[in-house]
């Protein structure tokens, strides 16, 4: 069980869109994790190294937060097979399918393309399904 | 310049999904429960991030050039292919089964470390595995 937070998830959301709406304007890049991430990874940090400094701006501003203004949200994980498994499905499904729910659902969906919009209609449905599915007929206690 | 910029853009990132809640995998696993504890936080994150990304499109669409770089790499047109729809499938899947997607997971990677690192291994490992078989 988790709270539900309208105004919290719209504020957070706001910041998310900034962001995104930024990259757009200012660098003419989306936002996209699963892009940033593989081309990093491949030494591909792109003009003036603007990957790996978003990176450490995402990695860092949490920590920071949680220290100044900490989020009522919790953090309630999977166990360590879950992580894993999902991880590697993960990592594995948003490079075949070129992008996850950064590049797709919030940078792809708000161009409207429609690439963007079948992969996001097709991992909501993926996942729903798996969520049912380890629930509500496996049983499981995630 | 195109640090600092680079930087407050994963900040302003960052700070989202913290204050979003989208950190927390329980809060994405409820979301997709729609049968069980249902919660639609992910609904307002996405419906207040989209239409001000749509504004920044807008804006970028009616200049020549972005005003930082000198080209625009903004994907234009494209297929609905297999493994657009094959790959997305994969990607909720383990979506689903960890509560965590890319962004998030870096989020929260110096929060819980202990949990997060495991499932960031498997990722590259992962996206090392499409990089081995489809390239």
């Amino acid at each position: 069980m988790t709270e539900f937070t309208p105004v919290l998830s719209l504020s957070g959301g706001l910041l998310i869109g900034l962001s995104a709406a930024a990259a757009f304007v200012l660098l003419g890049r989306v936002i996209g994790m699963t892009g940033i991430v593989a081309r990093t990874l491949d030494f591909d940090f792109g003009e003036g190294s603007w990957r790996p400094f978003f990176l450490l701006g995402l990695i860092l501003t949490p920590l920071i937060l949680s220290l100044v203004a900490p989020s009522p949200h919790g953090f309630e994980p999977m166990g360590l097979i879950p992580m894993l498994i999902g991880g590697f499905l993960v990592g594995y499904g948003s490079r075949v399918g070129s992008g996850c729910t950064s590049g797709h659902g919030i940078c792809g969906i708000s161009r409207l393309s429609k690439r963007s919009i079948v992969a996001t209609c097709t991992f909501m449905t993926t996942a729903v399904l798996t969520v049912f599915v380890i629930r509500h007929l496996m049983g499981g206690a995630s | 310049m195109i640090q600092v910029i680079a930087l407050v853009l994963g900040a302003l990132f960052g700070a989202g999904l913290y204050i979003a809640g989208m950190t927390n995998p329980a809060k994405i696993v409820n979301f997709l429960d729609i049968a069980g504890t249902w919660d639609p936080s992910l609904i307002f994150v996405m419906g207040g991030g989209i239409p001000v990304a749509a504004i920044g499109f807008i804006m970028l669409r009616r200049r020549a050039a972005p005003v930082i770089f000198a080209d625009s790499q903004v994907p234009q047109g494209g297929e609905i292919d297999r493994p657009l729809v094959l790959g997305s499938a994969v990607f909720g899947i383990g979506w689903g089964i960890s509560g965590l997607c890319p962004g998030p997971a870096f989020a929260s990677v110096l929060l819980e470390p202990g949990v997060i690192i495991p499932y960031l291994v498997a990722l590259v490992l992962g996206s090392l595995a499409y990089e081995r078989f489809h390239r």
